[in-house]
């Protein structure tokens, strides 16, 4: 199962990211997690949201450059050795991330990651035989 | 003191009567070039008794000599000639000039002029500190002072620690630079230890192919304890050698036994008088190559009035003022916005919003090119955009022969344009504002 994260495009220009953020809250959508990837000229901004569709048009009318990247959230045991685990998995098929990042969570027993990968099919199917839970928009909504 | 005594001090009387002579000479030559052939039909051989009689003949401008290539110009055969000058850049044609023999020999003569007039003689040790190539400046200097009979180190620009070392190793007491490039070459020989005051042999230097204010140039005198002398040309003419500081410094000579001087209104194209600024009109008088009459050089300047207490009667230009068009010339290299336009919109996820800006960095010019990436081209990762940035710089720097700063904005990030969208922006401090 994967999950619509939203990229945007960012210049490294005072106040755009606050920029961001202001326009999801004046339409009430939810930041859920974030990562923010950046060179010396501009940055990535990429962002799970409560309602991606409607964060897509409501950046794009307000004139950001944003798109839509597919990634998958996965469930990591919240101890040591969680992580190193899913990825040593991974890496045992060859299959490569490109980014990952964490997802903020609060009382839960298991973490969340982001991961972007490209061969993303490949990955779950991997994920699902070694017993690793990946979550779906929605139940990602519902936490 | 003078390098052609009999042509540099020549009787006004006598350098008109040489003009005219020339001038119907050369209205002969470039009736057997296809493009002339073909106007002096139409608006017939002007009669030319007087050089004024000249402006009868329409202008030749750039997009003339652009739209005729490759041989439209050309007013000998192919095999009299033995070198090519071109403009750089890949956008439209390029402009070609073709030099016989005898107009690479009166070439070199007239540097050798220009750099015997500022005072270099055979016993000075000559740097050549300009591009080598299609760009006329160093080769045109390079054979100016072979001729006048001096070492001439052929080192090219660029690398300061190496020119920095050729100057001490051979005593080098004349160089051919960029202003800007002297400036910032001063400030690593002081990097080094040396004073470029004390430590090193130069006493003069010849500076040209970018517009600077008298100001810039006292600058590098100061900085270096040397005289510095402007230098103007242009490669539709030859290059360096159209006209020249003498040690007045008041003023550049340009060489009328060579070149028929008009200033005209750049809008009407109507004479100005003589004091008055306006756009350069050159008529080459001895080019047998590609002899062209009337050339629109867009280059703003007046005729200083009066005689130059040098006994010199060619009469003198003012430091270049600017351009009568939009050509930018970022260290010493002639680039044209719509060159920079075309190279960019022929790359794919790239806007159609850009702003050129100029700036002054450390002396040098730094040309800076932002452009508005396309908003549905985004695919969310940080490597799209690096290379995007990075094919950007490439094709530029490959169209313009220069390496510009690239700045990647967000969709809508510039102003609109509205009509006439202000598209290059001068920053630096002593550009030229025009007339």
């Amino acid at each position: 199962m994967s999950v619509k994260q939203i990229s945007v495009f960012l210049e490294n220009k005072k106040g755009r990211l606050a920029e961001v953020a202001k326009t999801l809250s004046h339409e009430k959508i939810n930041i859920r997690a974030l990562s923010l990837a950046d060179t010396a000229d501009f940055g990535v901004l990429r962002i799970i949201v409560d309602n991606p569709d409607r964060s897509l048009t409501v950046l794009k009318t307000h004139g950001f450059v944003a798109q839509v990247t597919e990634v998958i959230a996965v469930e990591v045991e919240d101890r040591p050795g969680g992580l190193s685990r899913i990825l040593e998995v991974l890496d045992q098929d060859n299959v490569n991330v490109e980014y990952m990042y964490a997802y903020v969570e609060k009382s839960r027993e298991n973490a969340i990651v982001i991961c972007r990968i490209d061969d993303r099919e490949r990955a779950l199917q991997i994920l699902e035989k070694n017993g690793i839970a990946t979550l779906s928009a929605e139940a990602l909504k519902a936490l | 003191m003078y390098w052609d005594r009999d042509i540099e001090t020549m009787e006004r009387s006598a350098l008109q009567r040489l003009q005219c002579e020339r001038l119907a000479a050369t209205l002969e030559r470039a009736a057997r070039a296809p493009y002339y052939r073909r106007l002096l039909e139409k608006t017939g051989v002007a009669d030319v008794r007087e050089p004024g009689d000249i402006s009868r003949l329409p202008f030749t401008t750039k997009a003339e000599l652009r739209n005729e290539f490759p041989y439209g110009f050309l007013a000998v055969p192919l095999t009299d000639v033995v070198r090519l000058h071109s403009s750089s850049g890949t956008t439209g044609n390029p402009t070609v000039i073709y030099h016989t023999k005898a107009d690479i020999i009166a070439w070199q003569d007239l540097v050798a002029r220009c750099m015997y007039m500022a005072g270099m003689r055979s016993s000075d040790v000559f740097q050549n500190i300009m591009g080598y190539g299609l760009f006329t400046g160093g080769l045109g200097f390079h054979y100016g002072a072979e001729k006048l009979g001096a070492m001439t180190i052929p080192v090219g620009p660029g690398n300061s620690k190496r020119q920095i070392w050729f100057m001490r190793e051979f005593k080098t007491t004349a160089m051919h630079i960029l202003p800007s490039y002297a400036m910032r070459l001063a400030t690593h020989v002081k990097e080094m230890g040396l004073d470029p005051r004390t430590d090193l042999s130069v006493r003069m230097a010849f500076v040209g192919a970018e517009p600077h204010t008298e100001e810039t140039r006292r600058r590098i005198e100061e900085t270096w304890n040397i005289r510095a002398f402007n230098s103007y040309g242009l490669s539709e003419m030859c290059g360096p050698g159209v006209a020249f500081e003498c040690p007045e410094q008041s003023g550049m000579h340009i060489w009328e036994d060579s070149f028929l001087a008009e200033i005209v209104e750049p809008d009407t194209g109507a004479p100005v008088p003589d004091g008055e600024c306006g756009e350069l009109v050159l008529t080459t008088l001895t080019r047998t190559g590609t002899p062209l009459l009337r050339y629109r050089t867009r280059d703003l300047t007046r005729i200083i009035p009066g005689p130059c207490p040098c006994g010199r009667t060619h009469r003198r230009i003012d430091r270049i003022r600017g351009r009568s068009d939009d050509m930018m010339i970022i260290n010493g290299v002639n680039i044209f916005p719509l060159q920079v336009e075309q190279t960019l919109m022929r790359i794919p996820g790239i806007g159609s919003n850009y702003l050129i800006e100029i700036h002054e960095e450390n002396f040098m010019d730094r040309l800076h090119v932002s452009v508005e990436m396309a908003a549905d081209s985004f695919q969310g990762t940080l490597s799209q955009l690096e290379g995007l940035q990075s094919r950007v710089l490439a094709a530029l720097r490959d169209e313009t022969g220069v390496t510009p700063v690239v700045k990647l904005l967000e969709a809508g990030s510039l102003p609109a344009a509205e009509g006439k969208a202000v598209r290059v922006v001068d920053r630096r401090a002593q550009s030229g504002k025009g007339c």
